[in-house]
């Protein structure tokens, strides 16, 4: 593809006083300082003590969460670890011997969950790849610490800053129906 | 044309007498014609006339199956491997009816009583005839299989964010190949015992399991331990052991890698990695004499599993319980990570692997002929052997392996507890019998006529040369992987690298040659052995080897008579047979 050259077109005398422009931008301080004054229009914020409020589909901080029974929802698949772009997902497996879950019927529930927000691109994979709608990236986009390590999210910390999120209950309600048939007839629902 | 089924022959050195010739058959696998032989092997290795499914694999076209695997018997119970398929129709006067263009008229397989259904074949069991055609990814085998898989997927409770097997599990990756995307059983799923302690190194989940019996089927005919079977009727079938909580064979943990879903899982493996993360090494088992063929599966520099590597002229596809658990030693938090010597206070103090060698070096070169002895072991490869065969000639030493010996039984498992015995036999650092050497190297340092004593991966205290006897050295060179009572008294001490740490090669019991690759790095300071004897081999004669396995194995070819004409590429990943 060929450059196509445009000539500047020459300013006038008037503009080459540079007034105009200047005249311009005072016309703009002007209105916001008579609007602060006079109208209490107020066009900055009081940050951190005041925070905007971010829209719904914000991609924040991604976070754990809880069911409404209060238990962990994560079942330490490490979908979220694979598929975590910059590779801010570290998940310990429970092993053999560790500790089974806090709900009852899966067997399986993390060790130690850790999110380096110093890695996280905040892209929502994680979210995404979730089969049992664990994670979320919820509304923080201000994460602070005085130091590496203090940015790098345990399972702990992002439980607590999760939060509970009541959606269906799929180890729970395996649960009920295996013990419906526990007895016999199977109570026919 | 050559079996597929037959051992993968690398380049053997001999060439086998010629087969007599194999009687084959013309079929059409997805319309290509293919030249099967008539029988092919069976489990057993007997020959057994050829099925739909082995016809297929020639012609390139895998058939999607659960209960078949080629090393157990055939059961055709999975119905997984349906194929259509047609054969030449035969007129009443037996000849066969030919089309317009003179080829032979095929009548597709139907349903006796309706004729426009299409009637499968399970691929398995089926022997093919001449002129068969196999038809693999027709509409009706299309559907079969969906159909199945949806059969298969009644009760299948879909917990696989919680099952070990996803990732390698048949069941997931034929649902995705063949199967549709929704079922059309809206019934309660019938729910079966979860997480069943079978025995002491497995768990079943019934649930999960699609009765394709390959378990029950190997630890009968196979492992010879009649322990399990299925109990109950229709959907309430249930795999069980005859004993609960007493399936304890050696070889139970076959029964994992043969269950295509995540019934059977390993308890050793439970919960610990998921299997995509993991990097697959092709390595040996050090356990026995056998030298079992295998996987390492790690992952950033810690072992998670072993699991068996298919060599039919090792291990089949198998291994035993034994040798697939005993790794956990590798990743010891106790292992020897710094090169020590003993400084002029009597202490041991760190040094630098440079100083090492020197030092090394120099006691070998100030040490009279005849007044140094080498103990190593038969669990080095042949590289370091051969390095320490050349330190041992040119300081004209004693040398001896130590002995290691166990319970044989009837599958795998060795006498020989050692995995390169044939190593050191064919490098020549012991007689036949190990052990002989070890009493006069005793008698030797008691008479105050061996000084310097070099051990490699033993503990000799073990061995009838006990601590006061070490005293008496004036310098003991130990490498070792784990301290021991020897490496406490070494004066120079050389951390070693484990097998899965270093690349290398074993001959095992019956004379294979087989190498085995890098999986994870060695802790702190633990270099390979063979890196380190090659620069004190240097050192100490001025021979120049190869700084590179590679080089180091061929040069070793060229001097030991057993490995003459051998090249490190030339040994593939199944390894070669040497004269023993």
């Amino acid at each position: 593809m060929s450059t196509k050259v445009v000539d500047r077109a020459p300013l006038t005398f008037y503009e080459r006083t540079y007034l105009p422009a200047i005249l311009g931008g005072l016309k703009v301080t002007a209105k916001h300082f008579a609007d602060t004054v006079f109208k209490g229009n107020s066009v900055t914020m009081q940050y951190p003590e005041e925070r905007w409020v971010v829209p719904e589909g914000y991609r924040g901080a991604p976070y754990l969460v809880k069911d409404q029974d209060g238990a962990t929802k994560c079942v330490s698949c490490q979908l979220c670890e694979f598929v975590c772009p910059p590779k801010a997902i570290r998940i310990t497996p429970p092993g053999s011997e560790g500790l089974t879950a806090d709900r009852k019927n899966a067997e399986k529930m993390p060790k130690e969950f850790e999110i380096n927000m110093l890695r996280c691109i905040f892209c929502g994979m994680c979210q995404e790849v979730c089969p049992e709608e664990a994670i979320f990236l919820q509304k923080d986009y201000s994460i602070t610490g005085e130091n590496r390590e203090s940015m790098i999210f345990n399972k702990e910390k992002l439980l607590k800053l999760g939060g509970t999120h009541a959606g269906i209950q799929k180890w729970k309600n395996k649960l009920e129906e295996a013990q419906a048939q526990e007895t016999f007839p199977v109570d026919a629902q | 044309m050559s079996a597929p089924a037959a051992p993968s022959s690398t380049a053997a050195p001999v060439p086998a007498p010629a087969a007599p010739p194999v009687e084959t058959m013309t079929v059409m696998v997805n319309g290509k014609t293919v030249q099967v032989p008539k029988t092919l092997p069976d489990w057993q290795g007997k020959p057994a006339p050829t099925t739909m499914l082995q016809a297929a694999k020639i012609a390139g076209v895998d058939i999607p199956h659960y209960c078949y695997h080629d090393k157990l018997p055939i059961a055709g119970n999975c119905r997984m491997c349906l194929v259509e398929f047609g054969t030449p129709m035969m007129g009443p006067d037996r000849k066969p009816v030919l089309n317009e263009d003179g080829t032979p008229k095929i009548s597709r397989s139907v349903l006796p009583y309706e004729p426009g259904t299409p009637r499968g074949a399970i691929a398995c069991a089926t022997p093919i005839s001449p002129g068969m055609e196999i038809y693999a990814d027709s509409k009706a085998t299309q559907q079969m299989r969906e159909s199945v898989l949806e059969s298969l997927l009644i009760n299948h409770p879909l917990d696989c964010t919680i099952c070990d097997q996803a990732g390698e599990c048949k069941l997931q990756e034929y649902s995705v190949q063949h199967g549709k995307a929704d079922s059309q059983f809206v019934e309660t799923k019938v729910h079966k015992p979860k997480a069943v302690d079978l025995g002491p190194r497995i768990v079943l989940d019934d649930e999960r399991c699609i009765l394709c019996t390959r378990c029950i089927r190997f630890t009968r005919d196979i492992a010879g331990d009649d322990a399990l079977g299925i109990v109950n009727r229709g959907s309430y079938n249930t795999i069980s052991a005859f004993e609960p909580g007493k399936f304890d064979n050696n070889y139970t943990l076959n029964t994992v890698d043969l269950c295509p879903v995540g019934a059977l899982t390993s308890k050793d493996f439970r919960f610990k990695m998921r299997v995509w993360f993991l990097k697959e090494t092709k390595s040996l088992c050090t356990s026995c004499g056998t030298g079992c063929n295998i996987t390492i599966g790690s992952r950033e520099g810690v072992i998670h599993r072993y699991e068996p590597r298919e060599n039919d002229a090792v291990n089949g596809p198998w291994m035993c319980d034994s040798g697939r658990l005993n790794y956990r030693w590798v990743g010891r938090a106790d292992r020897l990570k710094q090169v020590l010597r003993t400084s002029a206070d009597g202490t041991l103090q760190p040094i630098s692997w440079n100083a090492a060698i020197e030092s090394a070096a120099l006691i070998l070169t100030q040490a009279p002929q005849g007044s140094v002895a080498f103990v190593v072991s038969a669990r080095q490869t042949n590289e370091e052997l051969f390095l320490l065969k050349k330190l041992a000639t040119h300081t004209g030493a004693l040398t001896d392996a130590v002995p290691r010996e166990g319970e044989p039984d009837r599958l795998l498992v060795s006498e020989d507890r050692n995995p390169n015995s044939n190593g050191v036999r064919l490098i020549g650092m012991a007689f036949t019998e190990f052990g002989f050497n070890l009493t006069k190297i005793a008698e030797g340092i008691a008479q105050g006529r061996i000084k310097t004593l070099v051990v490699f991966g033993e503990d000799v205290t073990q061995v009838g040369i006990g601590p006061e006897l070490l005293t008496k050295l004036d310098a003991l060179i130990v490498s070792d992987i784990l301290p021991n009572a020897t490496t406490a008294a070494a004066s120079l001490l050389l951390p070693g690298a484990a097998h899965a740490e270093k690349r290398g090669t074993f001959v095992n019991i019956k004379g294979r040659l087989q190498k085995f690759q890098k999986a994870v790095e060695a802790p702190g300071e633990a270099r390979p052995e063979w890196e380190f004897l090659h620069e004190l081999v240097h050192s100490l004669t001025g021979h120049n080897g190869y700084r590179t396995i590679e080089g180091l194995f061929n040069q070793m070819a060229t001097e030991v008579p057993a490995f003459a004409g051998l090249q490190w590429a030339q040994v593939g990943d199944t390894g070669v047979t040497v004269q023993i």
